[in-house]
């Protein structure tokens, strides 16, 4: 299946979850955030959260701001 | 001496706030801040770097634990980009207390008080602590206090622009009525006007720029913080009044003959 990442297609495999992604990625367990289709994924649910076909996925982190 | 202050139940001896954007690099951005001596910065939420996840992040230069990470919704110009941009800054955080700012358009991105006050409601009611960045409106800051926010943070000048606190009149007005902190956010350029912030009675000061543009950041960070101590003791002591004459400070008594 496709999902978009921060407005990049991906492919990932039929069953992932939202832990399956982020391994994918190589974001290790630092401060991030990550919604779902407009939706807060909590971390607690990063590994029971299946993701599916055109999914759009937003993850964030802090930066340097004002 | 014992001089402090507080916001949504944490206490806070230093009182600059200062931002963590516009460095050259992540090192200087830790030095400045180091030198400021503040214990809040403001932070930005942003995508991550797919293509290079192991990029160092500020988090590496500015420890969470040291510093009180204030998030902030620089570049949202609506409401929902506000609550969205901050509710995953609480997920990434995992804490409530928080900077909104909802911004006019260019050139002066002046602050947005519909969209400010609607963002707020909902932030609010979603259980944030909200320190709000705002118009330097007495009435506007008023009615953003009675909603529940924990702050307010008039601007002195636009962001940015380094122009200082342009209408003191009305920070010292929105700062006499406020019963939750005043901090003077955005404008201050130099030393002196971070002092002048804090001879008007503010709780506290907010820059970034101020710092992170000066030719000398470390430096810079360091007169900041001198001066935000000055202005604060200043307005602690109590300035002598003005008068339109003189008034000598030597004795005339005990004079030479001439």
């Amino acid at each position: 299946m496709t999902v978009t990442v921060n407005g990049q297609d991906r492919p990932l495999p039929p069953t992932a979850s939202v832990a399956d992604l982020l391994a994918s990625i190589g974001l290790d367990g630092r401060k991030i955030a990550v919604e779902r289709n407009r939706e807060i994924v909590p971390r607690s649910v990063w590994a029971s959260t299946a993701l599916a076909q055109g999914d759009t996925l937003e993850i964030v982190a802090f930066i340097g701001g004002g | 001496m014992d001089d402090h202050w507080e916001v949504a139940g944490r206490r806070f001896a230093s009182r600059l706030v200062v931002g963590t954007g516009k460095y050259k690099d992540l090192p200087e951005t830790a030095a400045a801040i180091e030198a400021s001596g503040a214990e809040m910065v403001t932070v930005a939420v942003r995508r991550v770097n797919l293509s290079d996840p192991n990029a160092p992040l500020l988090q590496d230069f500015v420890s969470p634990t040291r510093y009180t990470y204030l998030p902030n919704t620089a570049g949202c110009f609506t409401a929902d980009d506000a609550v969205r941009t901050l509710r995953l800054a609480r997920e990434a955080g995992g804490w409530n207390l928080v900077k909104l700012e909802v911004l006019g358009p260019p050139p002066y991105l002046y602050p947005d008080m519909a969209a400010t006050f609607e963002a707020a409601a909902a932030l609010i009611a979603d259980g944030f602590e909200v320190m709000v960045y705002c118009a330097d409106d007495p009435v506007a800051a008023k009615r953003l206090e009675e909603m529940g926010c924990v702050a307010i943070m008039p601007l002195g000048a636009p962001i940015g622009s380094g122009m200082g606190v342009v209408n003191p009149f009305l920070i010292r007005a929105i700062k006499a009525a406020a019963r939750v902190p005043v901090l003077v956010d955005a404008g201050i350029g130099t030393a002196s006007e971070a002092a002048f912030a804090m001879e008007l009675g503010c709780d506290a000061v907010l820059l970034n720029s101020a710092i992170a543009h000066a030719g000398d950041p470390v430096r810079m960070a360091r007169a900041m913080k001198a001066a935000v101590v000055a202005g604060r003791e200043a307005y602690l002591a109590g300035r002598m009044p003005r008068e339109y004459k003189a008034a000598a400070s030597s004795p005339m008594v005990g004079m030479i003959q001439p």
